[in-house]
């Protein structure tokens, strides 16, 4: 067959089409009729366009096709489910799997964080000036301040009103969830990043617990953070776990190409990220809410402090073990 | 396939996926230039925006900084994100360029792969002005960065409309001789693309194929003319 006749023969044919495709790609949803026929036109295009090639039609007419098929391919393999949805299955149950799966991850993480964590905290209180070696004499005075048993409100912004529990809600989500995608986007260098965020961190929380605790602000200092700890320090070691996730992948990527591992891990480490994101917006609740009130006694607050460590231990472990979800 | 698209593919740098369909689609990866325009553009967006914010909010106190603190938060992490899944793939800068994310497969790109590529941004930028990135840009066939790399994403260049030229009028008569398919098709591209070269250019290539079409060099256009006609099967 000639092209002309080709074309002739078909025009009007892919002229709905592109009605159909211009109407998808606005973002409506157009008659069912038409969405139930959308398959087969997309599949009689492409063997036409297959046709049009091994026939050798004109060039700019097979890339007048190829376009059709292109937007077509584009509509076709749209994933179209409610994010909503996807995203409370995966905090159901999805999440907990998946850390349950990358468990080793997480312990090497986990060690490493709270070794120099805890590590640092006793050289501090061994060796008290050990603490001006990571932060500025200014810094520790201010921390000096905001822990002060006399204050009436705790941690950054301690003068504050309640009416400023909004500002240090913004301020603590913007600062540690920046410093957890940071920490999973280091894992890319060689997981050497992820590493070196985790030390910091690790070192200066530690440093600073050892110093606070070694000057009597012990009963402030641990009252404040127990709460929102559970879930903040938890999201640290899930973002350093996803960080070096990826610097496994390219440094160990097994049977597989580092391009292909590497993809592979990412996939799995953005999920680790995305719960590690939610921890933080709870956490960042928890610290501006409840952590900085101080007319609790602080016995209450130490056993809402342990109950949220074993609500967290009790989501990871337990989570999305006993149904199974269709995938 | 012995089609003119794949011989021309040693030359140009089109990124070819096969689809379930048993067809190719043709991919044009968009170089370091385009990509870094667009992302200045999407740059200058942000700052305009952030300061338009930032403005209004810290008129209204510490309520309305911490707003603003949780706005920078959801632009410098989140903009490029938002844009790319709900807007098929373009963020402002890379609608004005032209450009779309997809992933290596041709598909749209997901909310994971949106994610991971702008969360590992970061490392990119490292250590100073994106210098890893365009590093691994300008190394890449594909011109990926990092973060593409790890996200299984590509950006290319948006598909155009392209217009189907008219033939130029002739009496369509059949070829004096037989004609394999790339010989069709070269004849056929001289006639769809004569309004784009001059008329001496257009002389010098036909006069080429003025001897085996057995005419004057000076008749040779039409006669090519003539036989596209014939090829097309317009009358």
């Amino acid at each position: 067959m000639k092209q002309s006749q080709f074309e002739t023969r078909h025009q009007t044919e892919w002229q709905a089409f592109e009605e159909m495709l211009a109407a998808l790609e606005r973002g409506k949803t157009p008659a069912p009729d038409i969405v139930a026929g959308f398959p087969a036109a997309y599949r009689r295009l492409c063997q036409q366009l297959g046709l049009a090639q091994s026939r050798g039609y004109s060039m700019r007419f097979v890339e007048r096709l190829q376009l059709l098929v292109q937007r077509g391919h584009h509509q076709f393999y749209r994933h179209r489910s409610p994010l909503g949805g996807r995203l409370l299955g995966f905090f159901l149950g999805g999440f907990g799997r998946l850390v349950r799966s990358e468990w080793r991850y997480l312990a090497a993480a986990s060690l490493i964080f709270y070794l120099s964590l805890l590590g640092m905290a006793a050289l501090v209180l061994a060796f008290p000036e050990l603490i001006y070696s990571l932060i500025s004499p200014q810094q520790v005075a201010e921390m000096e301040a905001m822990y002060d048993p006399d204050a009436s409100r705790l941690g950054r912004f301690g003068e504050r009103g309640s009416a400023d529990d909004w500002m240090m809600f913004g301020y603590y989500v913007m600062n540690n969830i920046g410093i957890a995608f940071q920490t999973f986007a280091g894992g890319l260098l060689f997981g050497l990043g992820s590493l070196f965020y985790l030390l910091l961190n690790g070192l200066i929380i530690g440093a600073i617990a050892g110093h606070l605790t070694g000057i009597g602000y012990d009963e402030p200092f641990w009252s404040f953070v127990i709460g929102h700890g559970a879930f903040e320090l938890t999201a640290i070691t899930l973002a350093g776990a996803a960080g070096l996730k990826l610097g496994v992948a390219l440094v160990a990527p097994g049977r597989r190409t580092r391009g292909e591992a590497l993809r592979l891990a990412a996939a799995a480490a953005v999920r680790l990220v995305a719960g590690a994101t939610l921890f933080l917006l709870i956490a960042a609740f928890i610290e501006a809410y409840w952590s900085s009130m101080t007319y609790p006694p602080t016995p209450v607050k130490y056993a809402v402090g342990a109950l949220l460590w074993l609500v967290v231990g009790a989501y990871l472990a337990l989570s999305g073990r006993g149904f199974h979800a269709s995938e | 396939m012995p089609s003119a698209l794949s011989a021309t593919a040693l030359l140009d740098n089109t990124h070819r996926v096969e689809t379930p369909e048993g067809i190719d689609l043709l991919l044009h990866p968009a170089g370091l230039v385009p990509r870094a325009l667009a992302f200045a553009l999407d740059l200058l967006i942000r700052g305009v925006l952030l300061g338009a914010l930032g403005f209004a909010f810290a008129s209204l106190g510490k309520f309305g900084m911490g707003v603003g603190a949780l706005l920078l938060f959801l632009v410098q992490w989140w903009y490029m994100v938002l844009f790319e899944v709900l807007n098929q793939g373009c963020t402002p800068g890379k609608q004005w360029l032209g450009l779309r994310v997809i992933h290596d497969d041709g598909t749209p790109v997901g909310w994971a792969s949106s994610l991971t590529r702008n969360l590992l941004r970061f490392v990119d930028m490292l250590p100073f002005g994106y210098f890893l990135g365009a590093l691994c840009c300008l190394w890449h066939p594909s011109f990926k960065r990092l973060g593409d790399l790890a996200a299984g994403t590509l950006v290319v260049y948006r598909e155009r409309n392209v217009s189907t030229p008219a033939l130029p009028a002739a009496d369509a008569v059949a070829p004096p001789l037989p004609l394999t398919l790339a010989e069709q098709h070269a004849l056929i591209a001289f006639a769809e693309r004569h309004s784009t070269l001059s008329a001496s250019r257009r002389l010098e290539l036909a006069s080429i194929l003025a001897e085996p079409l057995q005419v004057t060099p000076a008749q040779a256009e039409a006669r090519i003319h003539s036989i596209a006609r014939g090829l097309v099967g317009q009358q």
